[in-house]
């Protein structure tokens, strides 16, 4: 009965989004598109470059770290004068080399490619729309990121070089021209460019709220949206809360730096000589700072939190575990993580008993978490695991989100943290649990949608080479720097040959290089990978890994407007894997419940009176308007 | 059959809302975002000592009574536009517009009256916050005016009328917003200076 009717319902319909798609040229396809997927892709392809970037930077600082004592002339033909005579790395574009690494990997890689990619590709898929809200805005929205990383580019080859002040770029270090080079020409260029980058990440999260509230297709309940949604829609909720406070701090940093203002400057003496700014407070700026600061962590994660469930979930072949309880920890996630800013600044000279308040909702994050990770490994348990890339990544994340976690719990302690605070244990566990995994729930996105998203396959083989590689490379690369941590390292430090206690970690501080090189070296194979499937891969399959969720009802190349005929209708949640009775161990979205009486349950099975009594409704509207209309 | 046509064009597209509409409210999120921020670093930072005291430009009074009226004289042209009074809905929105120039212009003059009594943009951040609260609000009502324009221009060719209410209403949905917006940083500078 079902079939019959998505049929008469795909004859009537009027739908022109195939037919101007042959008007599409070069540049409004692949450069000005404002289709939903093509943004996608644009978003990955630049994330990708900025991946490469981001880990190139990372490299040249480990061998400064690791082999304090190397020569670096070839590296002149790249740094240039950053190269000083002696063969050595200038102690100022060390600064800006920890800096830009940072800026690039939070906010270009894993806030822009993560988020910027796979909502952009996903959401109108799976929610069952034709596009965005507002393809215009979305197209901007790209643009926007473009520009910026334009101008954050430019900043890495001026003389004076790039922005030095840590990713957080605190005032007065950043405020100031004669603090450090890098606070002059390079720390304007990167205030215009993150100030494009807030503007490319609201109209970006603008759009993804509209479209997840006002687009969803018949039957798309906030009860049978796919969890990769869910994470999508509460990420860019955190971001419209949490971007434009960034925008206030770099707002009154701009009037601090170039029009004189006293914000966040007080009683600062240069070469003996009183500045004119007086009445202003640094620990202002970290407040505001770190508003936007810590939910950027989660805007970072829950993306890959949203993909890894939705993986996870089809390659076990069993319904996610804990749907709901899935939903409300991601919920209490982002109310959490506006309330909690304060624990970047416990050793800020803090009010010790604050401190203790912002140590206990800390510490009640841990709670959600820990919910995500027992859904995980239940929904595991006892599956009829496959394992795709896609897959193992998913199992990677998961086993960083723990690893990386359980530090976590450490740093939250105020006491603690006082030992911690910006050590190599600090740089270990945001790396783990923020870094690592989050873009290992890229990784993973990219192998399970890349079928969607170029029609092709990428290669296996290299897929699980590349995964073993980066997973134990990672490991190799942050677990041993707990160690260093420990024993009171500080981050951001160009070199410690001059602490007697260091000498001890050298072979250490060596090791974590080589293997850092190593791992860099592993993506390379990606690289191939994603470029060489992209032109040479196996052809997909419409539905390669028998996944319920609405995307892989479209064509093999779906053009703009996704499906071809109506759009179609949603009758179940998305996670009806291996349903007993069912005849396939896997029911997409579209099946209506009155067509798969053996396996529903006894409260779907009186949803089916009323199914049937909406569709039968649905049937006379539309005769009657054809009817209407011949 | 009337309403069955209405029920299946409502299906085509279960929108709960207009979809312009809703991003603009997204967008006063954001603004409210920005605005809480800085207020709160106000109180962050005056509760940390060295607080310049001076009195407010009396002329916000004045600039707080021309933001209500403006914003009752676009309501007005709202439902004017709504009973299809084009004659109405043209005068009510020249004198909204009028009325938000003048704002702006009364904010100037505050510029001009703290001046005057020595409070400068640079220097305490008592005075600095003002500036930046006045001057980016002003900013906010820049947009607000050329929308008001805008929708000036499409009331003169007919573009606006009972039937065509959206870019009218999310007009409205701002330009009240950005006038509560006003009044609230108004009073919190009244308690709070």
């Amino acid at each position: 009965m079902a079939t019959a009717h998505t049929a008469t319902h795909s004859a009537s319909t009027h739908d022109h989004h195939d037919e101007h798609e042959h008007h599409d040229n070069f540049i409004t396809k692949y450069i000005f598109s404002t289709d939903h997927k093509m943004i996608g892709k644009q978003f990955l392809v630049t994330g990708i470059f900025w991946a490469i970037i981001g880990g190139l930077l990372s490299i040249i600082f480990r061998l400064q770290l690791g082999f304090p004592d190397m020569e670096l002339y070839w590296l002149k033909p790249l740094l240039g004068g950053w190269i000083d005579d002696a063969g050595k790395l200038d102690p100022n574009f060390y600064l800006a080399l920890v800096t830009m690494h940072g800026t690039i990997m939070v906010f270009f890689v894993l806030t822009a490619g993560l988020s910027g990619t796979f909502s952009n590709f996903l959401i109108p898929l799976q929610i069952g729309a034709r596009d965005m809200a507002s393809g215009f805005m979305n197209m901007l929205s790209y643009w926007f990121f473009f520009l910026s990383g334009v101008i954050m580019f430019t900043s890495l080859f001026i003389e004076t070089g790039p922005a030095s002040g840590g990713w957080v770029v605190y005032p007065p270090l950043s405020a100031l021209e004669q603090a450090m080079p890098g606070s002059g020409l390079g720390m304007t260029l990167w205030l215009i460019a993150m100030t494009f980058f807030i503007a490319s990440s609201l109209l970006g999260g603008i759009n993804y709220i509209t479209t997840v509230i006002n687009l969803r297709t018949k039957g798309m309940s906030f009860s049978r949206l796919p969890l990769t949604i869910w994470a999508f829609f509460l990420t860019a909720v955190i971001g419209l809360l949490s971007f434009p406070v960034l925008f206030s701090a770099a707002l009154l940093l701009v009037f601090d730096r170039s029009f004189g203002t006293s914000f966040y400057l007080s009683d600062i003496y240069i070469g003996g000589e009183a500045l004119p700014n007086t009445g202003g407070s640094p620990v202002l700026y970290q407040h505001l700072f770190w508003f936007l600061g810590h939910p950027e962590v989660y805007i970072v994660l829950l993306p890959a939190l949203g993909i890894t469930s939705e993986i996870i979930s089809v390659n076990s072949r069993k319904p996610i575990f804990g749907y709901k309880a899935m939903i409300i920890s991601m919920l209490g996630i982002t109310i959490l993580s506006f309330i909690v800013w304060a624990h970047h600044m416990f050793v800020s000279g803090m009010n010790p008993f604050l401190g203790s308040i912002f140590m206990f909702l800390t510490l009640i994050i841990a709670i959600p978490s820990a919910v995500k990770v027992f859904n995980y490994l239940t929904t595991l348990w006892r599956g009829n695991l496959i394992f795709t890339p896609g897959m193992l990544f998913s199992i990677g994340l998961v086993s960083f989100f723990i690893s990386g976690g359980l530090t976590g719990i450490f740093l939250g302690n105020s006491a603690i943290d006082i030992q911690l605070h910006d050590t190599y244990f600090v740089v270990a566990h945001f790396h783990l649990v923020m870094g690592s995994a989050s873009f290992f729930g890229l990784m993973a996105g990219v192998y399970h949608w890349f079928p969607k998203m170029f029609g092709r396959m990428m290669d296996a083989r290299l897929g699980y080479i590349h995964f073993w590689l980066t997973f134990i490379g990672v490991y190799m690369v942050f677990f041993p720097m707990h160690y260093i941590g420990i024993a009171g390292f500080p981050r951001r430090y160009y070199s410690w040959t001059n602490f007697e206690f260091s000498n001890m970690y050298t072979d250490l501080n060596m090791f974590v290089s080589v293997a850092a090189i190593i791992t860099f070296g592993a993506q390379l194979i990606f690289l191939f990978n994603f470029f060489y499937s992209m032109y040479r891969g196996r052809v997909a399959s419409l539905n390669p890994w028998r996944s319920n969720t609405l995307e892989w009802t479209t064509p093999l190349h779906p053009k703009h407007g996704n499906w071809p005929g109506e759009i179609p209708t949603v009758y179940r949640w998305p996670y009806d894997y291996s349903k007993p009775g069912a005849a396939e161990d896997f029911i997409p979205q579209t099946v209506p419940l009155s067509a798969t009486p053996e396996s529903n349950l006894p409260h779907e099975q009186e949803l089916v009176k009323l199914e049937k009594a909406i569709i039968a409704d649905e049937e006379e509207v539309l005769v009657a308007n054809e009817s209407k209309e011949s | 059959m009337e309403e069955k046509f209405e029920y299946i064009e409502n299906a085509e597209q279960p929108i709960a809302m207009h979809p312009k509409k809703f991003a603009l409210w997204l967008f006063i999120v954001t603004v409210v975002m920005i605005f809480a921020s800085l207020t709160s670093a106000y109180i962050v930072r005056q509760s940390e000592g060295n607080w310049l005291e001076f009195d407010l430009p009396s002329i916000f009074w004045y600039t707080s009574g021309i933001i209500v009226l403006s914003s009752i004289t676009l309501h007005w042209g709202y439902l004017s536009a709504k009973k299809d009074d084009l004659q109405s809905l043209r005068t009510g929105m020249i004198v909204t517009s009028a009325l938000g120039f003048a704002f702006l212009v009364g904010q100037w003059y505050s510029w001009v009256a703290l001046v005057d009594r020595d409070v400068f943009f640079v220097g305490n951040p008592a005075g600095s916050f003002l500036y930046v609260f006045t001057g980016l609000h002003a900013l906010h009502l820049v947009s607000g005016v050329i929308f008001l324009i805008i929708v000036l221009i499409s009331s003169f060719r007919y573009q606006v009328h009972s039937k065509n209410l959206d870019t009218m209403e999310m007009c409205l949905t701002y330009w009240h917003f950005l006038g509560g917006l006003w009044l609230y940083l108004f009073m919190f500078l009244l308690l709070n200076h």
